[in-house]
């Protein structure tokens, strides 16, 4: 890392000579240090996938959740310093009730994700504060549809149909982008999702992990909640498999 | 603190004396509520109407809302009061949409309002209201729950419920036809009572209004009715001697 030492890097309040944020590329890599989060948009609903990683089997399973729901139909999912993240669900779970109590409408999606950016952004102008590790990606069904953000550390977001964050967000990148999402069902979007999830855990650097999924569809009555059960067992055995048969192709060559 | 300064404020709720005037009458006030308990859960009935004293004011209020999933709340009383109440649960409500495997069932959300209304009324500014909180429970074996609770933060449950005038009028005919058997009143006979009672009501209640609401619980979840008009027959009115005629 060339910023190391240069004395650029000391504060968000100072830029480089050649005009880039260090501090605010360090959260970036606060951010890729913890498991990926991804997320797909489909036509008639999303889907967010988290490989959770678990750091000792005392660890009741289930626990520590890295999805949260912020109204009845937006929700998060984020890689990144778990304080952060949880800092961040905090005060959007804030911004959407005070939106709805002001406006007595369901938070827009656009309207919230604005917030939250300016919020993240504001988090990059002092000396005083440090840049939030985290990235979340929030999912929605409002009057405009399905609806994928993803937040930079920067405070910059922008709409997606796929996006990914995290250790393998390189990775899982490239597997969203083999998928045709423009005419995925939110069905098979959750089995492509925790496919995703398995391919780009690596056993080798973390032995354990929990897959977290969660959608906001038509069919989860537009509420934002947990994948249930039996399609989430569905989406592991289709997860599973694929994985298996793509280590056969391994041993073939 | 004088009590020009006080005014000063510009706090019209402050008296010459320096003293607070809250609520001392309702304004726009919704009449009775009627519930009782049944075979497989409980059943509440209340007409739409707001009035502005005596007034018939707003004729398309719905003074039954459901809270959660098995849970309904019926208000009588100050409409506004009703609203706040509506506003307040609603953010609650909104807190409790997270994923941790707890609900929050009805005894919780009775014990909730209880406390707000005790609350309210212990600053000597009541919020106007006869509540009853009707649901069933499903992490306790579907559990029937019936409740009330008003103004003054008083409570007690029962298996046949009313507030208003219908506590005068429409709880003897519970008392009579659905409480000793609210064990094994199928959902048509409690559906009936709720019906025969709401139309005597509407006879005798001046501040009553023929088209009501219905709603239940059962373990299944909550079902509304939409507004309907009761039949009535007013033949009788010609043979009435006197009022003026």
């Amino acid at each position: 890392m060339t910023s190391v030492g240069t004395g650029y890097d000391l504060s968000v309040s100072t830029y480089s000579p050649d005009g880039r944020l260090f501090q605010v590329e360090y959260a970036g890599k606060a951010v890729d240090n913890s498991g990926t989060t991804i997320g797909i948009r489909t036509k008639d609903g999303v889907v967010l996938a988290v490989e959770k990683i678990i750091p000792t089997k005392l660890e009741v399973p289930g626990s520590n959740k890295r999805i949260f729901s912020i109204d009845k139909h937006i929700g998060f999912a984020s890689s990144g310093w778990m304080p952060d993240v949880k800092g961040l669900v905090a005060r959007a779970r804030e911004e959407a009730w005070e939106y709805q109590k002001l406006y007595k409408v369901p938070t827009p999606s656009k309207i919230l994700a604005e917030r939250i950016g300016m919020y993240i952004q504001a988090y990059t102008l002092y000396s005083s504060v440090r840049p939030f590790g985290a990235m979340p990606i929030m999912a929605s069904v409002d009057k405009d549809g399905p609806q994928l953000y993803m937040f930079e550390t920067s405070g910059a977001y922008y709409g997606y149909r796929g996006c990914a964050t995290g250790k393998a967000k390189q990775l899982a990148r490239t597997e969203l982008e083999k998928l045709d999402i423009d005419s995925l069902s939110i069905r098979d979007a959750i089995k492509e999702a925790a496919r995703i999830i398995y391919t780009v855990h690596d056993d080798s650097k973390d032995k354990l992990f929990e897959l977290e999924l969660a959608w906001v569809s038509q069919e989860s009555g537009n509420v934002f909640s947990k994948v249930p059960q039996d399609i989430f067992d569905e989406a592991v055995q289709y997860a599973k498999r694929a994985n298996d048969d793509d280590s056969d192709d391994d041993d073939d060559l | 603190m004088s009590s020009s300064l006080l005014l000063s404020k510009k706090n019209s709720d402050v008296t010459e004396n320096g003293t607070y005037k809250h609520t001392t009458s309702p304004i726009v006030t919704g009449t009775s509520v009627l519930a009782l308990k049944y075979k497989d859960g409980v059943m509440m009935a209340s007409d739409c109407l707001a009035s502005y004293g005596s007034l018939a004011r707003f004729r398309n209020v719905r003074r039954l809302q459901p809270i959660g999933t098995h849970t309904i709340l019926g208000a009588s009383g100050e409409i506004s009061d009703f609203q706040f109440i509506q506003n307040q649960f609603e953010g609650l409500m909104l807190k409790e949409h997270v994923e941790d495997g707890q609900k929050l069932e009805t005894s919780s959300i009775y014990r909730y309002l209880s406390n707000v209304m005790y609350g309210r009324r212990s600053k000597v500014d009541p919020l106007w209201n006869k509540y009853i909180v009707a649901g069933v429970e499903p992490s306790k074996n579907n559990n029937i729950f019936l409740g009330f609770v008003d103004l003054y933060g008083t409570t007690y449950q029962s298996s046949v419920m009313a507030t208003g005038f219908g506590a005068h009028i429409a709880l003897p005919i519970m008392r009579k036809y659905a409480e000793p058997r609210a064990d094994s009143l199928t959902e048509e006979e409690a559906s009936k009572i709720l019906d025969d009672c709401m139309r005597v009501l509407y006879y005798r209640d001046a501040r009553s209004f023929n088209k009501i609401q219905k709603a239940k619980v059962t373990a299944q979840g909550v079902e509304i009715s939409e507004p309907y008009s009761l039949s009535t027959n007013w033949d009788f009115a010609e043979s009435i001697i006197g009022y003026g005629s």
